[in-house]
């Protein structure tokens, strides 16, 4: 239960940053925070007490051992991909908006320049 | 007064999530279709890494749309930067021979590492996308330590159109093969616990890893075109 709590306590810095900060490149980092503290809420959603790591070896054989929920460890690994490709395309923005704006602070870009 | 607003709405959210989240137990088994993974999935598959299973067999079509998603992200960065105008060239000053000894030392043995993680995928943890991230960790090292070395474009951009090709075509002939659904294993499951077992798995991380280590290695090659 607190282990949740402290999840989404990462989640909310991550928030925090992305509502106060004014620098791109800070509002970037807030985003992938949020992303890890979402990846680790799935992992801990996918533990069982005493569990394992889904994998059966030559040691286990065919031994009935307790092992963890191995969907959401799958589905974190889809998500921790997706989250690198869109954190590649908002960094490719924001050096083009430092290029057009030469500043990264957020209330500066607003002038539309041709 | 701005991050008080803010920390007071964030309060509010955190209220709204904990209340909901608060009732889930910790530590105990959730989901059914988990417990089948675990129980059915390496008769079913072949696959001694049950997550390997899941990603490239009870939702391999999944894993083909997050490989497309990488795929577009790719695209979209190399057309974000590559309007920008151009710069005068900076001088480039040479790394030294230690350093430049020792990446280029270092290189075939990180691309070796990696290319046994992503074709060990079914056995061991990793798999294509570590891997790839592994490969393209090889190239970092190599524009960062001996500048004005580059991949030819030509060749990542046809290694990583062979691998999303292959991915593609094995599904068809999974789906021509079976006439079931797409993806599906039709090569012999073999023995288990070996290099040589589950059927398509290794053939698909292997496709997923070139696929994966080429655009990676892509993305940090128009970045750091940036740079210099």
């Amino acid at each position: 239960m607190i282990v949740y709590v402290l999840a989404i306590l990462l989640f909310l810095i991550g928030l925090y940053g992305i509502v106060v900060k004014r620098n791109l490149i800070k509002i970037v980092i807030s985003l992938m925070i949020m992303e890890y503290a979402i990846n680790l809420f799935f992992a801990l959603i996918g533990y069982r007490e005493g569990g394992a790591a889904p994998i059966h070896t030559e040691e286990l054989g065919d031994n009935m051992v307790l092992f963890v929920d191995p969907l959401p460890q799958a589905l974190v690994l889809t998500a921790i991909v997706i989250g690198l490709g869109t954190t590649a395309l908002l960094v490719s923005f924001a050096v083009r908006i430092y290029e057009k704006y030469d500043t990264f602070d957020v209330r500066k870009i607003r002038k539309l320049r041709g | 007064m701005r991050s008080i607003i803010s920390i007071l709405l964030l309060a509010f959210i955190a209220w709204g999530i904990v209340t909901v989240i608060g009732e889930i137990p910790f530590g105990t088994e959730k989901s059914r279709v988990g417990g089948h993974y675990v129980d059915q999935g390496r008769e079913e598959t072949g696959a001694s890494n049950i997550v390997t299973s899941v990603v490239l067999n009870y939702r391999g079509f999944d894993t083909l749309g997050e490989v497309t998603v990488l795929f577009v992200a790719a695209i979209g960065l190399g057309a974000a930067l590559a309007t920008r105008r151009k710069k005068e060239k900076r001088e480039i000053e040479p790394a030294s021979l230690v350093l430049y000894t020792g990446c280029r030392f270092l290189f075939p043995l990180i691309l070796l590492f990696g290319g046994y993680i992503f074709i060990h995928g079914h056995l061991t943890p990793g798999g294509g996308f570590q891997g790839g991230a592994i490969v393209a960790s090889a190239f970092i090292l190599v524009y960062l330590g001996c500048r004005g070395r580059r991949i030819s474009e030509t060749v990542s951009k046809t290694i990583e159109s062979l691998g999303g090709l292959v991915f593609v075509v094995v599904g068809l002939v999974g789906l021509a093969v079976g006439g079931h659904y797409f993806l599906l294993n039709f090569l012999p499951k073999g023995e288990l616990n070996t290099l040589f077992s589950a059927g398509i798995i290794p053939i698909l991380y292997i496709a997923i890893g070139f696929k994966v280590g080429s655009e990676l290695a892509g993305v940090i090659d128009h970045l750091m075109e940036e740079s210099e």
